[in-house]
């Protein structure tokens, strides 16, 4: 009983994401997998695929206190792995998978030892680099038969179970459970004696270091999470898209991770899950009404909560919160 | 006589200016052992070559007679050796208690490392980190967060992080800088009891004299980066090259 009152708010949002494709069944009368339900199903697995994507951003950010600029090669590459394997060697999904979780933490430790040598503005530097390196690969002419180059790799063979276009509910709910349980990792990692030292990290690596903490290892250790996070998630958006392309591994899909979780609240977890549905939404909204144009007004937006909201969403509702206490 | 610290020829080259120059020290056991002398004197550069945080250009440490040169500065707690620093270095966005914690946490290297486990759970580190607050006279506030503190409490706040790793020797840079006046013997008061009552051993960068005077057993005067006189309080009172460098005949 304690479990389920202490975590109240997170299962009653599990729930409503459960029934939801129901209930707009029911509130619109079109059936499940055709009209507006399907559409408001593909609308929300998006904003899963890309919470997870902002999450495993925020434990690197936000709780490590590295700011990296490479984070959309991991994004990428999971994309990329997953395609090439299921379209020219034919592999099944789990094997797949298993070969993404693995690409993914050898190429973060690559990263991650070599980066990790220097620190603040010439990390993210480091990052930059190599994720423009991977972009350039992608995009190379040498390897069009396997990347399909600047095109990107299309129609990648989803099993027919899995399919976005003809099993969109079951897409749903895979993208569902996968957010909740990486929510769930990560949220086990941030409240652990090892993500409590990232936090020490982040607040003063130097002190961290005297204090007796081989500061290095935690840094690593927060890379390869978060970098095996960013490439499954990656991997989800190739499956949901049916291709990978070069934009997955450029700069904006970094930007994109950091505008998630400043917008939601850095180190905060529910922040950038929130941060990644309300960029989502607003910028289809804005694309509805305002056509191509929509991201100068974006950009307006995001002038605006910077503005008044600097700690993003969650935050500013922590910080009202305590303050609520303090006057009582 | 043993010392329990020990350095040779310790030098520090920062291009071709010699901040540390040629220092031989020696530190005996249980004994509260000041550096003074005017700023720029390489005080601040000796703790860090001691502690650690720069490496030596030349010469060696040695501690409980092991030469512990070049040892990163991570394994300097499990050694036993533990420093606080000159401006305030604390973990600021998280509670007191935490910032205490995290040291005691540090002390057992396997259950940092334990991702998948509560640290609320760990209620152990948690006992001994208040015990380490209740000693620097900071109890009751251990939920407030680090950076709200005063600066008093700041400085109190190191000196409870460097007890929490139980040292043998803490090199305290400065540990009254910036504190009111009033504040300064009840801080030297605990600074004493810690010494006495752990049987440990101070090295103390300090500025105020009467403190230094007051407080030490043995007192080294550093001046351009040498060793220019080391003694008890008496002796360096009556030290004719200290009063000119340094001391300016009022003591």
């Amino acid at each position: 009983m304690k479990i389920i009152r202490e975590n109240a708010p997170a299962l009653a949002l599990i729930g409503a994401m459960v029934l939801f494709p129901f209930a707009i069944s029911l509130l619109t009368g079109e059936p499940i997998d055709a009209g507006t339900p399907k559409f408001w199903q593909g609308m929300l697995a998006q904003v899963f695929i890309l919470a997870v994507y902002a999450i495993s951003y925020d434990l690197l950010m936000g709780y490590a206190g590295i700011l990296s600029f490479g984070h959309a090669m991991f994004f990428g590459a999971g994309g990329y792995v997953v395609g090439i394997l299921l379209k020219h060697a034919g592999w099944s999904l789990p094997a797949a998978t298993l070969a993404v979780i693995l690409s993914a933490a050898a190429l973060s430790l690559l990263i991650g030892v070599t980066a990790l040598r220097v620190q603040g503005v010439y990390l993210t530097m480091v990052t930059l680099a190599f994720a423009q390196m991977m972009f350039v690969i992608s995009e190379a002419t040498d390897f069009r038969e396997w990347t399909g180059a600047e095109d990107g790799l299309q129609s990648i063979p989803v099993p027919a179970w899995l399919s976005p276009t003809h099993q969109r509910l079951t897409f749903y709910f895979v993208s569902l459970a996968f957010c909740i349980l990486s929510y769930y990792l990560v949220r086990r990692i941030t409240q652990s004696p090892t993500g409590r030292v990232l936090v020490a990290i982040r607040e003063n690596e130097l002190r961290a270091r005297a204090i007796g903490y081989n500061t290095f290892v935690y840094k690593l250790v927060a890379m390869v999470v978060a970098g095996i996070m960013a490439a499954l998630a990656g991997m989800m958006n190739a499956l949901w898209n049916l291709n990978a392309n070069p934009n997955m591994l450029a700069t904006s899909t970094t930007i994109n991770a950091l505008l998630m979780t400043i917008i939601g609240g850095a180190g905060t977890l529910s922040g950038p899950l929130l941060g990644a549905a309300f960029i989502h939404l607003l910028g289809y909204g804005l694309n509805v009404a305002f056509g191509p144009r929509w991201p100068l007004l974006f950009g307006l937006v995001y002038v605006a909560i910077v503005l008044f909201l600097p700690y993003g969403f969650m935050g500013a509702w922590r910080s009202w919160l305590l303050k609520r206490r303090l006057k009582m | 006589m043993t010392h329990l610290l020990e350095t040779f020829s310790l030098t520090r080259d920062f291009g071709t200016f010699r901040a540390v120059d040629s220092v031989n020290l020696r530190v005996q056991q249980g004994t509260l052992h000041s550096l003074i002398g005017p700023n720029g004197a390489g005080k601040t550069t000796l703790f860090n070559c001691i502690s650690a945080v720069l490496p030596p250009t030349h010469g060696r440490v040695h501690y409980e007679g092991r030469d512990i040169t070049g040892t990163p500065l991570h394994r300097m707690t499990a050694l036993g050796i533990g420093r606080s620093f000159q401006i305030t270095n604390v973990f600021g966005n998280v509670s007191v208690l935490e910032n205490v914690r995290l040291a005691v946490q540090a002390r057992h290297a396997r259950a940092s490392y334990q991702f998948w486990r509560r640290a609320d759970d760990l209620s152990e580190f948690e006992d001994r980190a208040m015990h380490a607050l209740k000693l620097v006279g900071l109890a009751g506030r251990e939920r407030q967060l680090a950076v709200m503190l005063p600066h008093g409490d700041k400085r109190k706040l190191e000196l409870a992080i460097l007890l929490a790793g139980d040292p043998k020797l803490l090199l305290l840079d400065e540990p009254t800088a910036g504190m009111a006046t009033e504040q300064v013997p009840e801080l030297m008061a605990t600074i004493e009891h810690i010494r006495a009552n752990g049987n440990r051993t101070i090295i103390l960068v300090e500025h105020n004299m009467n403190v230094v005077m007051r407080f030490s057993n043995r007192i080294s005067v550093l001046h351009q980066g040498r060793i220019l006189a080391e003694g008890t309080p008496d002796e360096i009172r009556a030290n004719d090259a200290v009063q000119k460098a340094y001391l300016g005949g009022g003591f």
